[in-house]
């Protein structure tokens, strides 16, 4: 089965191409530039470079969310053109989780932290258990970065960070993590395609995929018009 | 000569659309999924919802927009996308969706101005519509004079400083209470209201006499409004759309009216989401009847933001050989 793998929630974009246990090609870069300018020419020279027909592709995987809310659309939008196209599902796995699965095998805990501005981070809790399998022992969501290491110091087991809220949050991390911590190296500590593709295909494999007409990207948090209209209509219930 | 296909996308601000064109005349569908009913809830667009809106409807539009023309991709020859002007988030949508479905089928992608595909909506309302022709394209984001040099090759006389003529619409519409889109609430309201009731005044620009201004025309409306309220009468809302109308109506009629003098063009179109104004398009008839010009308007359906004349755009593009890079990036503040 061969999968495209996209990921373009974060300041990462990255494109790749998977064949059952093989990556045939992977083009990631952290470089700021628009995602609208870099992701389709990406996927195209690596399509070339591959020598491969796109129509081959079986399935595409994407980073659904959490991420930059331009980011996550330009990539739903992306998939969504893609998929419509080739007439194949779309795999959405969740950003965070796709993050954690890059450090397969690892005994320690596993924290990813993608910076969400607000002093928040959009983070989960992982773990690898004796036979390797893909634990999500918190599921992904916005929190505070207090609230987030107060957990990690309960649990009193080591941990590694990784993604791009750890340059935000190393000095608080350093002052205020108890347990044993470390960071994740350059290679394996943000959004990677090839694992996005990866761990889509276990989600394929569980039959959990949709459509390009029924995917929708996992923002996690709503508008600031919409929350702002809520507060405002809870205001007056309660005042009423 | 084979007959050339093609796919207009259009997502540029509160409307998914796409629709199929044949020889940028000849319309096979167009499809329009509005988003207004969820913004009349904020008063307006509100950006972020606009863009989450576009990427929930893109693939049924398209999907729909090919059924209804009785094709498969694989019989298109190109797709067209409104790259800009607009709301970036909105843009990007579109622009990366046609993308992808472009380079999934292996057809030429092609960016296109949003106001040009304004102005080309008249190449489908009039199937004999040639260049060279003068144009007044007038919507929510956009106030332009526009003089058609040829198919895709235009001369900017005058824009808006300030506001867009809708823009004011909008606004005035919410002073007054009639809420959101403003346009046409204005113009049911004015038809109950006396036009001369009030004088406001029609802004010119020193200097740029095709350049529109409507933010003076919109503060003396609500300067208007305080007095009134402040002086304890109740103010006939109907007397003021209908005033505020007329000179909104005035000033873009006195602007063509130049233009038509100077350039001595037989042929005078309005286009955008304004030009569906039923006091505009009588004002401007009326106009061109007086000079002796002939006068083009699109159909209700093509002034609002629709993929047929994005598509209708494209094929002169493509008929010219434009072809976009897949490094084409949403530009919310291009120029025509």
């Amino acid at each position: 089965m061969r999968i495209l793998g996209i990921d373009s929630s974060g300041l990462v974009a990255s494109a790749a191409v998977v064949d059952d246990d093989t990556l045939l090609g992977e083009f990631t870069t952290d470089y700021k530039k628009t995602h609208s300018t870099t992701l389709m020419p990406m996927l195209d020279q690596l399509i070339k470079m591959l020598g491969i027909d796109i129509r081959t592709i079986d399935a595409v995987a994407t980073a659904a969310g959490p991420g930059s809310f331009t980011g996550l659309r330009i990539g739903a939008a992306t998939v969504k053109g893609l998929a419509y196209a080739l007439g194949i599902p779309v795999i959405a796995v969740p950003t965070v989780d796709a993050i954690a699965y890059n450090l397969y095998g690892s005994k320690r805990l596993i924290c990813p932290l993608m910076d969400a501005r607000r002093k928040q981070a959009y983070s989960g809790l992982y773990k690898f258990n004796e036979t390797n399998e893909f634990i999500v022992k918190k599921e992904q969501e916005p929190e505070a970065i207090e609230d987030i290491v107060k957990r990690i110091n309960l649990s009193d087991e080591p941990v590694t960070f990784l993604g791009d809220g750890v340059p935000v949050f190393a000095d608080y991390i350093k002052q205020n993590v108890t347990v044993d911590y470390d960071f994740a190296p350059a290679f394996c500590n943000r959004q990677r395609a090839s694992t996005v593709a990866c761990l889509g295909r276990k989600y394929f494999d569980r039959e959990f995929y949709t459509s390009a007409e029924e995917f929708r990207p996992i923002y996690l948090r709503q508008s600031q018009a919409e929350r702002e209209r809520e507060e405002k209509l809870k205001k007056a219930g309660n005042n009423a | 000569m084979s007959d050339i296909k093609i796919l207009g996308i259009e997502s540029s601000c509160d409307e998914t659309a796409a629709a199929v064109v044949v020889n940028g005349r000849e319309v096979l569908s167009n499809e329009i999924s509005t988003q207004i009913p969820i913004h009349t809830l904020y008063g307006g667009v509100v950006p972020e919802i606009a863009s989450r809106k576009h990427v929930e409807r893109i693939t049924q539009v398209v999907d729909l927009a090919l059924k209804q023309a009785g094709t498969t991709a694989d019989e298109l020859d190109a797709v067209a996308v409104t790259y800009g002007p607009g709301l970036v988030g909105p843009l990007l949508v579109g622009v990366s969706f046609a993308k992808a479905f472009a380079y999934a089928n292996d057809l030429p992608f092609i960016g296109i101005n949003h106001i040009s595909g304004h102005i080309s909506a008249n190449y489908i309302e009039d199937k004999d519509l040639k260049p060279p022709f003068l144009c007044l394209v007038v919507s929510g984001g956009h106030t332009h004079l526009v003089r058609v040099i040829d198919y895709g090759r235009y001369e900017v006389l005058g824009r808006t400083v300030d506001d867009a003529a809708g823009e004011a619409f909008d606004k005035v519409a919410r002073a007054i209470g009639l809420g959101y889109p403003g346009g046409p609430k204005i113009e049911k309201a004015a038809k109950d209201g006396d036009p001369d009731s009030i004088e406001f005044p029609r802004a010119k620009v020193a200097d740029h006499p095709y350049d529109f201004s409507f933010s003076g025309l919109k503060s003396a409306v609500l300067n208007y409004l305080n007095h009134q309220r402040m002086a304890g009468v109740t103010v006939n809302t109907n007397n003021v759309a209908a005033s505020f109308q007329k000179a909104v109506v005035g000033a873009l009629t006195d602007h063509a009216e130049m233009a038509i003098d100077q350039f001595g063009m037989d042929k005078f179109a309005i286009a955008g989401g304004v030009a569906s104004n039923g006091a505009l398009r009588a004002s401007i008839e009326a106009l061109c009847q007086r000079k002796g010009v002939k006068f083009y308007r699109p159909a209700p359906i093509l002034c609002t933001d629709n993929g047929a004349m994005i598509a209708a755009a494209g094929y002169f593009e493509f008929e010219n050989g434009v072809r976009s890079g897949l490094n084409l990036n949403a530009e919310p503040s291009l120029a025509l």
